[in-house]
């Protein structure tokens, strides 16, 4: 029987990647993810893997590049501003089509903020927080469990798709404890021909590069890469949906708004309004075609989020004006009570009723 | 003058295959090395890094380590490199040879790792990257091109840039006074305990070749030893864009370069 254990988010990510086979952790500390690397410097050398320190984000994120470049399970993490700082380096990943794991413990911004949780980040996430069109897978835990379950599936849908896969969790979710089962995991068998560990005679020679310095070549590459991000969306949308069979109305939230989104839900139902949940769990590739069907099924979406309004623009993009889709957030670490929801959850159904 | 016979032919960016049309009456006594790609290389006349890319590979044929041997490209002229060299290598992101370099080494500490990088890639946008490596003394050789200037994007000052030299962003020469002194990497690197051989040599001349030629076989050889960072900086020639014939920029090297970056061993190890 598996183990149940109390852990912290942080840690329990840190343990997953130990269990998970990762070669390598790259990392800086910030608040509020140190625990991972400190962590991982004392427990990575038992199962002789490599954990570095290393003197920047940007510094970090390119020993990942090195590391995943030779083929080795190799992951960092870091927090909102250290994640900006690996925007280059992930950008060259990405161009280069290289498998590995990037987690964001996702605190308020802009600039150096607050250490308290935030989804601030959600733009850069899932848009392509740095240069030239690429995306990222982005997974989004709503508990330690899933901050566990999903560096399993981070580094398997990174090996699969040769591309980088970001968590975004966040300070909350990072810091809480709750309990965690570690489940037995087989880490799939994948080719990785391609990896630069030193030229045999026996077969050309291997180069991870992003330049295509000809337009031809550079524009083949890229249609290369969107076949590859048309695929992922095919196949690896994820989502958990709660109380959406009789819903008339709909809270679309991830990560800790989710959590505090399930309460105000309870709260809700418990007033005889019919809300569901829609909880993505991929931010990329997004759910947009089952919110598109719930469109037509719910009188109004309502996005809770913790930033000024940021996933909201993707569920009106797939309800496309057939429902209204409104915005409920706050910001600065501030969070939003369950009850405070539900309190703008019935304005706003009022006043729709009355218009 | 250039006739008609040194233009290369229109399949020469593909592939030019050695040749030795008199094989009976002459005796072949230099080869390219077999550890390079057979193609025309993209670089100037009279530039350094054709030169040293091939030494550089020379040594990794002599030492029949091809199959062991990992390179880093870096951005600037060279960021072709792994176009020429024929071993497995990874391109990095501008100045951040030597934190990829890292990521390689720790994961194979018996392979031969090394970072190919010009000025602007190792002495300003990847100083920390470079110094950090050095002095956690990463088991990696990290050659330096320091030609004083930014070549790729045609001739802006760099960190390296003389006193009083004239650039495409230092019209009037370089003024210490408001962008400070040449960094003289090697003596400064050298400072590092991490950093177990530094040596600053150049290719302008058939002795600086060999002198350079043989600090590059000690690096690779030291690099068994797992004592340390090996650093070799090369002057190297630019004449396109110190706006110098190829021999008026190897004088150059000798009459101007050398008084700011003298050439010699810097830190040598003791005892092996």
């Amino acid at each position: 029987m598996t183990e149940t254990k109390l852990m912290k988010g942080n840690e329990a990510m840190a343990e997953a990647a130990i269990l998970a086979g990762c070669d390598a952790y790259f990392g800086y500390p910030i608040t509020p993810q140190s625990e991972v690397l400190e962590y991982l410097a004392r427990e990575m050398p038992k199962h002789n893997r490599i954990v570095m320190q290393a003197e920047s984000e940007v510094a970090s994120i390119n020993m990942v590049y090195g590391a995943a470049g030779a083929g080795f399970r190799a992951m960092t993490s870091s927090s909102s501003p250290g994640i900006s700082l690996m925007q280059e380096g992930i950008s060259y990943i990405a161009g280069a089509e290289l498998p590995c794991l990037i987690v964001n413990v996702n605190r308020a911004g802009p600039g150096l903020g607050t250490i308290q949780p935030g989804q601030g980040d959600y733009f850069q996430s899932v848009k392509g927080g740095g240069h030239g069109d690429y995306k990222m897978i982005v997974l989004a835990p709503a508990s330690v469990q899933e901050m566990a379950d999903f560096v399993y599936l981070g580094f398997d849908l990174a090996d699969k798709y040769r591309n980088p896969v970001l968590m975004l969790s966040d300070g909350a979710i990072g810091q809480m404890m709750e309990k965690v089962q570690f489940k037995p995991y087989t880490r799939p068998a994948v080719d990785k021909s391609w990896a630069t560990t030193g030229k045999p005679k026996t077969r050309n020679r291997n180069y991870i590069t992003s330049l295509f310095i000809q337009p031809e070549r550079m524009e083949q590459h890229n249609l290369k890469l969107e076949e590859k991000f048309k695929k992922i969306r095919e196949n690896e949308v994820r989502f958990e949906e709660i109380n959406t069979a009789d819903a008339e109305y709909l809270f679309v939230a991830y990560g800790l708004s989710a959590r505090i989104c399930q309460k105000a839900m309870d709260i809700a139902r418990d007033k005889g309004i019919k809300i569901g949940l829609l909880r993505p769990i991929t931010l990329y590739p997004y759910p947009y075609k089952r919110l598109e069907e719930l469109a037509a099924q719910v009188k109004m979406m309502l996005s809770v989020e913790l930033n000024s309004g940021q996933m909201v623009e993707d569920v009106r993009l797939a309800v496309n004006g057939k429902v209204p889709v409104e915005f409920y957030g706050r910001m600065g670490g501030m969070m939003p009570t369950p009850e405070e929801i539900v309190h703008h959850l019935e304005t706003l159904i009022q006043y729709h009723h009355a218009n | 003058m250039p006739t008609e016979e040194h233009v290369l032919p229109d399949t020469a960016l593909d592939v030019i295959a050695p040749a030795c049309h008199d094989e009976e009456e002459y005796e072949m006594v230099y080869h390219k090395p077999t550890t390079m790609v057979n193609v025309a290389m993209h670089y100037c006349p009279g530039c350094a890094h054709s030169l040293v890319h091939k030494l550089i590979m020379e040594v990794v044929e002599e030492m029949d380590i091809q199959e062991n041997t990992i390179g880093i490209a870096p951005v600037g002229c060279s960021v072709f490199a792994y176009e020429y060299m024929d071993i497995d290598m990874q391109e990095a992101a501008h100045g951040r040879a030597c934190a990829v370099a890292t990521g390689i080494k720790k994961l194979m500490p018996d392979k031969y790792v090394f970072t190919y990088q010009g000025d602007g890639d190792l002495a300003a946008i990847g100083i920390a990257e470079t110094l950090h490596a050095i002095n956690r003394g990463e088991n990696i050789l990290i050659v330096f091109m320091n030609n004083a200037v930014y070549g790729m994007t045609s001739g802006q000052m760099a960190p390296t840039t003389l006193a009083g030299m004239h650039t495409t962003t230092s019209p009037d020469g370089r003024d210490v006074s408001y962008y400070g002194a040449p960094i003289k990497v090697s003596e400064l690197m050298a400072n590092l305990p991490g950093a177990f051989y530094v040596s600053r040599q150049a290719v302008n001349s058939a002795n600086a070749v060999r002198r350079t030629k043989k600090a590059l076989q000690n690096a690779f050889k030291y690099q068994q030893l797992h004592k340390g960072t090996c650093l070799i900086e090369i002057i190297g020639n630019c004449p396109s864009n110190w706006k110098m014939t190829p021999v008026e920029a190897s004088k150059f090297i000798d009459e101007e370069m050398v008084k700011t970056f003298p050439l010699g061993d810097i830190k040598v190890p003791k005892g092996v």
